[in-house]
């Protein structure tokens, strides 16, 4: 390994690893992974930061674990190590809100364990970590995890604001007065289906500012 | 009697599994466009969610449950193992779906040559073990509960994905934007599906 040239830690190369999955080769919006848990905690702004945050540190971290192990996995079996690599840290993850957050833990119900079955994860671990250094994968799997991360938190914003009047559990709509024009809040933004078609709105949205990234057919 | 089918009518339509909480979206987005293999994921959705719910519900409350283990003598009776249930469930999940895959093969080639290429897919499902999940968290006491509960979802999410499908089907000779083709449009369609299935909450059970 003498000849190979040592690549700095912030290369160009890795810092795109970075940014491609926020807009360009978002995980919702483009690759269509993990759909099944962003929409379900989107309701308010806390849980969906919560959520966001456990779903980067199990990429990130499992990521790093999976590329350290890549050359010693046996390929027939590489699912079943990478979902138990999934399962421990989520396992982890759980406990830790059980202990430190518990009324988000609440919120969230049964999907930190659903965590395991994101595709995001299993998706990343095939496409990138089985077959690169750990370094990159922990920066492909940051990058992941907050393009999510950033769909997760635009879609419980406006949940939050147009549904409950409120940011961050902040009562915005009460203190600018908006009530007393007679402005009331909508309260079909809370229920399942608006999330559906707020993320809808938000492919609309980005496909029709990036125009190579509509479907052929 | 009646009281399982109360669960079954409710899995089915109220806690639909796609429609009130967003399980299974990935194969569901991807597998959407022909009527034909939605049903063949369906039904191999149904049968999994049939063999995995009980099973998980006996190894929750025979194995990892607090004082679950005091069958196996009175040492064990203070072991609380519940902190590893993620872990089992996604093992007996994945063990029972390649159970499935070997049994099925061996005994009925047809049935394997249009269900086999879904039941890989399905070990990652969310709605498998989101199943699982709400099974215990929602607490149900007996293996029949447990048993209707799984066919209930699993029945539920096939209605879904089959009437998504033909929607899908019949979308091909319409005009849609450009930018909203594809995922975009069956993302809406879904959010207005859900909007009429939550018609059904008003039922009283």
């Amino acid at each position: 390994m003498s000849n190979q040239e040592k690549e700095p830690m912030f290369s160009a190369k890795n810092l795109k690893l970075f940014t491609a999955p926020l807009g360009r080769d978002n995980p919702i919006t483009v690759q269509v992974l993990g759909i099944c848990s962003a929409l379900a905690v989107t309701v308010k702004l806390k849980p969906a930061i919560v959520m966001a945050l456990s779903v980067t540190i199990v990429v990130a971290v499992s990521n790093v674990v999976i590329a350290a192990m890549r050359k010693y996995i046996p390929d027939r079996i590489r699912i079943i190590v990478q979902l138990v690599v999934i399962a421990t840290m989520v396992i982890l993850v759980d406990q830790f809100l059980k202990a430190y957050a518990f009324d988000v833990s609440k919120q969230l119900s049964v999907f930190v364990g659903l965590i395991i079955t994101n595709c995001i994860l299993m998706g990343r671990l095939e496409a990138f970590a089985m077959a690169n250094k750990p370094w990159p994968s922990f920066i492909d799997g940051l990058g992941n995890g907050a393009g999510y991360g950033i769909i997760l938190i635009i879609v419980a914003f406006f949940r939050e604001l147009l549904g409950s009047g409120t940011i961050y559990g902040y009562p915005v709509m009460q203190k600018i007065g908006i009530y007393s024009t007679g402005y009331e809040n909508n309260g079909m933004m809370i229920l399942p289906p608006m999330a559906l078609i707020a993320v809808g709105l938000i492919i609309w949205f980005q496909r029709s500012r990036n125009r190579s990234l509509i479907e052929k057919k | 009697m009646e009281h399982l089918l109360n669960i079954f009518i409710k899995s089915i339509f109220i806690d639909n599994m796609i429609f009130a909480f967003f399980l299974g979206m990935c194969s569901f987005l991807a597998v959407s466009k022909t009527v034909k293999t939605s049903i063949g994921l369906g039904v191999a959705v149904v049968f999994v969610l049939l063999i995995t719910t009980p099973v998980n519900f006996l190894v929750e409350h025979y194995v990892l449950n607090k004082g679950a283990l005091a069958w196996l003598g009175g040492g064990f009776a203070d072991v609380d193992l519940s902190f590893l249930t993620f872990m089992v469930f996604i093992a007996v999940i994945a063990a029972i779906v390649q159970l499935v895959e070997m049994v099925i093969e061996k005994f009925s080639p047809s049935l394997y040559n249009s269900l086999g290429i879904f039941l890989p897919l399905i070990a990652v499902n969310c709605a498998i073990l989101g199943a699982a999940l709400f099974m215990q968290e929602r607490e149900y006491q007996t293996v029949a509960e447990a048993t209707v509960f799984g066919v209930g979802s699993g029945i539920g999410w096939m209605l879904a994905i089959v009437s998504i499908a033909a929607i899908r089907e019949k979308l091909r000779y319409s005009n849609v934007p450009d930018p909203l083709k594809g995922l975009g449009i069956t993302f809406i369609l879904t959010g207005l599906m859900a909007i009429a299935f939550m018609g059904f909450m008003g039922i009283k059970l």
